[in-house]
């Protein structure tokens, strides 16, 4: 079978098929699940915005239907809850229709933060490895590296980002540079975990086996350590990549000229642009929903290399 | 003939917390080249302690032990023997070609000198045309066969094998037997074969090391009077059940100390 025929099921009959197939899969949960959270959202945005809309409309002199009040507390310029459709329009408007090459181009501020988010990640990656390689190793390192790793995870990352970026400004280093350390201080951490414990995870009897074969340590680590571990590397990575997203953002509120999600996030509050503050948090928890699924795609197929049971 | 293995007052003493434990007391043993040696005995009884110390996984706290005339470190070095675990340990991210391979790879081998390897092993074992398939895929006497495979792939001239089919059934118990008779005659190896069951040292050997536990030591070796040809019917023989018979004794034997404790 095709891609095309996958996509395109033909006619009438194929659509039928189609719907028919969703029906039965995990479908139908999810759209009453979405419905039901999008109705609570409307409620609540009557609620909460009707006692600023009464008081505009006391202003003007005017008096509404209920119906039309309604409809207005759905639509005001700042409401304390933007709606939905107003996040979505803000969305669209910041995003497709904008020159990608403005500052005011909400996809030019999230490929900003997902640059700094990938760097950062990767780093962390290869830092958590590193660490749980020496770890595993040296029973010294262990006890001497890992009440630090374990500490550094406990100091508030709030009141680390500002100082690592203000400090690396200050020696000339800026732009992403700065924010990818920030996510790798959180994305390191997951790794560092996952792979200790996916590192020491071969059986014993794995481990006496290759002391038969008479393996060098470095044969033992790349033909049974190493994939043994991979399951725990991608668990820790998916971890990883999500909070790498959280670093790259709050990195971002201690630089406002250099752009991103997070700097969205910082003036919408300033001047009160509630729609803009839901549309760059919208937006990063797609952005990280998708780097979440890429990871899982990659492990899928990672995962039918090494002949992991379907 | 030369001795292959030999041990002299062999003793080894585990320390635990519940303090030493005898795994090994005074054991004397001489395995000639070509033999197919059972050790048999209940669980405690130092059989699988002593094919460890063979294959240098443990170190004997008193005693000498030689394969092939060299320490056992030296053994393990030189790739004297290969290693078949109570399970088949086989790596869950290779393929079984890849699988038996893996001891070449380690060793060094050339792809070339690997693949012509783990065609002939497959070809002992008798799982040709299942090189593509992955562990899961098979059923355990495959899988069990596969991981002898890898342990003759590197050509050692000793099998170690520690109750290699002791999580299998009764019929594919014996049809393993049968192949491992045949695949013994085959590769003229000295194989030393860690068993609980009666029958099936007494059908394999042509000596069985009889042991008992607390402290292991050997109570009997019975040199087998039976042919090399042995068909599975050879189990209703006279000589057979003779030999079955002084096991058992040499068994009950070791057992009587515990009931004097």
């Amino acid at each position: 079978m095709s891609a095309a025929d996958i996509s395109a099921p033909r006619g009438a009959a194929g659509m039928r098929a189609f719907l028919a197939g969703l029906w039965r899969g995990s479908a139908l949960p999810v759209i009453i699940v979405v419905l039901a959270i999008l109705s609570f959202w409307y409620v609540m945005a009557v609620q909460m915005n009707a006692p600023w809309q009464v008081k505009l409309n006391e202003r003007a002199g005017e008096t509404v239907s209920a119906f039309a009040f309604i409809e207005q507390t759905w639509n005001q310029t700042k409401p304390v809850l933007p709606t939905p459709h107003q996040i979505v329009a803000e969305i669209w408007e910041a995003t497709i229709a904008t020159d990608f090459s403005s500052r005011r181009s909400l996809a030019y501020h999230a490929w900003v933060t997902l640059s700094a988010t990938l760097l950062g990640f990767v780093f962390g990656t290869a830092l958590g490895v590193g660490l749980a390689i020496i770890i595993i190793h040296n029973d010294a390192s262990n006890r001497s590296l890992m009440p630090w790793i374990i500490a550094s995870q406990t100091v508030p990352i709030l009141a680390i980002a500002p100082m690592v970026v203000v400090g690396l400004g200050a020696v000339g280093v800026t732009g992403m540079v700065p924010k990818a350390l920030i996510s790798m201080y959180l994305s390191f951490f997951p790794v560092v975990v996952g792979m200790v414990k996916g590192l020491r995870s071969p059986e014993a009897l794995q481990l006496d086996l290759m002391h038969t074969y008479y393996a060098r340590p470095g044969q033992v680590f790349t033909l049974l350590r190493w994939p043994s571990a991979v399951p725990y590397l991608f668990a820790s990575m998916r971890v990883g990549i999500a909070i790498s997203l959280i670093g790259a953002v709050v990195g971002e509120l201690s630089n406002a000229a250099g752009g991103g999600l997070g700097v969205r996030l910082l003036t919408g509050s300033y001047n009160g642009q509630t729609i803009q503050i839901w549309a760059a948090l919208l937006l990063a928890a797609a952005l990280a929903a998708v780097l979440v699924y890429l990871v899982e795609l990659s492990e899928r197929l990672v995962n039918t290399m090494m002949g992991v049971r379907p | 003939m030369t001795a292959v293995v030999s041990a002299s007052k062999l003793s080894l003493t585990f320390k635990t917390k519940d303090g030493p434990v005898e795994a090994l007391s005074d054991v004397n043993l001489e395995i000639e080249r070509g033999e197919f040696v059972s050790f048999i005995g209940p669980s405690g009884c130092g059989k699988t302690t002593f094919l460890r110390v063979l294959a240098d996984l443990e170190t004997p706290t008193a005693g000498i032990v030689s394969i092939n005339g060299e320490t056992p470190a030296n053994a393990r070095s030189d790739r004297a023997y290969g290693y078949v675990f109570q399970a088949p340990a086989l790596l869950p991210w290779r393929n079984v070609a890849d699988n038996i391979a893996l001891p070449l790879e380690i060793m060094g081998y050339t792809k070339a000198e690997q693949q012509k390897r783990v065609k002939r092993t497959l070809d002992l074992v008798n799982l040709t045309g299942f090189e593509k398939k992955f562990p899961y895929q098979l059923s355990g006497g495959m899988q069990q066969r596969a991981s002898i495979a890898r342990a003759l792939a590197f050509d050692a001239d000793i099998l170690l094998m520690d109750e290699p089919f002791g999580a299998l059934d009764e019929i594919v118990r014996d049809h393993l037997n049968e192949q491992l008779l045949k695949l013994w005659e085959d590769t003229r190896k000295t194989i030393c074969f860690v068993t609980h069951s009666i029958p099936e040292a007494v059908y394999l050997s042509t000596k069985i090391v009889v042991m008992s536990p607390r402290p292991g030591r050997v109570t009997d070796i019975i040199e087998s009077p039976l042919p090399k040809q042995r068909p599975l019917e050879i189990r209703d023989t006279p000589e057979f059940l003779k030999i079955a018979h002084r096991v058992r004794e040499g068994l009950r034997a070791g057992h009587s100390y515990e009931e004097d404790a």
